[in-house]
């Protein structure tokens, strides 16, 4: 059977700044997934640098580049269900936003992780809520008015009544992650921790990933179970290489730990962070930019080594 | 050379991970984060339960590291794990699907029904302090068999007779709400005074064991409530040398966690 081959433009890859300039605006709700594994800084960083305004970020773990995205003004709501430095510490700004509202108030929607992780199915799924076993005597709904409970239409095992927490729907504007590799159209295979960037993407109304490398359709193709976000739910396709620092890449390179553990520090102090993203965010023109300033003996440092996985035989038709 | 092992010489971290290893005796299925859970894990697979699988909250199944993870997302989790699922099917599935024996939590804050604080000191509006919050622990608490907690700290702030905010609750609380949850909520409370034990809904945290050292007083001093304490109080073993000699040798040559 005959099918025509894909005309061969650029598809939908474009640069950082446009992707960008053309699907965040001022305003905007912005999902940027990846939990510890691939989490899109690069992105983050383009937003700081266009100087997005009153952004609402929906991200399980908000770490380091919310730290800094807070930092650099561009947040006014935050939607998390882990909001520190990983293991590392605390995020400075966010605390003191939160703390003190200083220098700005920050509206923060506090969830657990499951929480989200329904939020994201009802958002891709187009439904009006999901429910969950969460949340029973926790004072979390007291703070969050989106927990409720719901009567369950249903007789529970023993034939009572069951009451249960739902959440809603979360539909971003725009939902950015990091991948390993797509083809031009958007195909996008992850590897290692896949977390909850699908369901992201589907949630969202635009969707841009941002890869380590763009591929050949045919290395796509001779691997269709890897690809974790198909091309007709992606609008733009950004080539990053080491966008994620500095968290990781499977099989590519590996977390900057240092970094996590320094930022806890350089968070601390107001007027340090501001250096820093003068330097590194500001000072950059973009990631090429930061990723050659950082050098290539660090980079080796982060290096890893081959660990491939076999073939497998997906047969063709004799 | 023979590794010193004269009691003065435990550090807290290896005392703490010693006696967390003991209670999962047995146990199949556990939960856990990164730090004194992983070597409290990893001593136990060693010594008292071969076939522990330790689930992380990445989304790792049956993991074979190379190295300590620093993470629970750490890629030397992921090479050679045994499988890696979405976040849906690691929540979803795994674990509210009622596959984890033990939930291995920490927190700021306990009280005596084994309700747990991990998002603020002071008022949720306007916090002293703002800390992370719930991660995955609302659900490892509703639907894990049974929960232990390690706390590095025992003082009458951590142990308190009333939470400034329940982020994570036990199933006394959920019940009390109309809503029941899977497990039994927190069994065991290990501390560097002792082991506090609760055996299920309608139970309260009892003293049940001391350190060699530690007197009960002590504890009840320790804690920010009317500690119930068990008519036969026991003194913890020791961490043996065997034990000690695993954890310092094979667990954690490189003393990323037994600071």
């Amino acid at each position: 059977m005959k099918r025509t081959e894909t005309a061969d433009d650029a598809g939908k890859v474009m640069s950082m700044k446009e992707a960008v300039a053309a699907f965040v605006h001022d305003g905007a709700t912005v999902s940027l997934e990846g939990f510890t594994h691939l989490v899109p800084t690069a992105a983050g960083h383009e937003i700081i640098r266009q100087g997005r305004k009153d952004l609402t970020v929906v991200r399980m773990t908000a770490d380091i580049v919310v730290d800094q995205m807070l930092a650099a003004g561009c947040v006014s709501r935050l939607v998390s269900s882990f909001v520190g430095n990983s293991s590392a510490g605390s995020l400075g700004e966010l605390r003191r936003r939160i703390e003190r509202a200083d220098p700005a108030p920050l509206a923060f929607e506090e969830y657990s992780h499951y929480g989200m992780v329904c939020r994201y199915l009802a958002g891709s799924q187009r439904l009006p809520f999901y429910p969950l076993r969460s949340y029973g005597g926790s004072d979390l709904p007291s703070v969050n008015s989106d927990l409720r409970k719901v009567v369950s239409p249903y007789p529970g095992p023993g034939g009572e009544q069951e009451q249960i927490y739902v959440v809603p729907p979360v539909n971003p504007d725009v939902t950015i992650i990091h991948a390993q590799r797509a083809d031009r159209r958007g195909n996008t295979q992850i590897w290692g921790l896949t977390g909850i960037q699908a369901e992201a993407v589907y949630a969202a109304e635009k969707a841009i990933v941002v890869v380590e490398e763009v591929v050949a359709d045919e290395v796509v193709r001779s691997d269709p179970n890897r690809t974790v976000v198909p091309s007709h739910a992606v609008d733009a396709v950004v080539v990053c290489p080491r966008g994620a620092h500095p968290s990781f890449a499977q099989g590519y390179y590996d977390r900057d730990n240092a970094f996590y553990r320094a930022w806890s520090h350089i968070s601390k102090d107001p007027e340090r962070l501001r250096a820093w993203l003068a330097e590194w965010v500001y000072g950059t023109a973009d990631h090429a930019e930061y990723v050659d300033k950082l050098g290539e003996d660090f980079w080796a440092g982060l290096a890893v080594g081959e660990a491939l996985s076999e073939p497998v035989n997906y047969g063709r038709r004799l | 050379m023979t590794t010193a092992t004269a009691p003065e010489t435990v550090t807290s971290s290896e005392l703490l991970s010693v006696v967390a290893s003991r209670e999962l005796a047995a146990r199949r299925t556990v939960f856990a984060g990164i730090g004194l859970p992983t070597l409290a894990t990893e001593l136990a697979h060693l010594t008292v339960a071969p076939d522990i699988e330790v689930v992380y909250e990445s989304g790792v199944c049956g993991a074979h590291p190379s190295h300590l993870p620093e993470t629970i997302a750490d890629a030397v989790l992921i090479s050679g794990a045994e499988a890696v699922l979405s976040m849906p099917a690691l929540f979803g599935c795994v674990l509210q699907g009622g596959h984890i024996d033990v939930g291995f939590l920490g927190a700021a804050q306990i009280d005596r029904w084994g309700n747990l604080n991990t998002s603020v000191i002071g008022d949720w509006e306007s916090p002293a302090v703002r800390l992370p919050g719930s991660g995955g622990a609302v659900e490892v608490m509703a639907n894990s068999h049974e929960v232990f907690v390690v706390m590095r700290r025992h003082n009458p702030r951590s142990f308190t007779g009333t939470l400034d905010f329940c982020t994570t609750p036990g199933p006394d609380r959920a019940l009390a709400e109309g809503i029941r949850p899977l497990g039994a909520g927190v069994t065991r409370v290990i501390t560097e005074l002792g082991i506090l034990a609760r055996v299920g809904v309608g139970s309260e945290l009892k003293l049940i064991a001391v350190h060699p050292g530690v007197t009960v007083n002590q504890v009840r001093d320790a804690t920010g409530w009317e500690l119930k304490v068990s008519d036969e109080v026991g003194t913890v073993p020791p961490p043996t040398a065997a034990e000690l000699r695993l954890l310092r040798e094979d667990v954690d040559p490189g003393r990323v966690y037994l600071r």
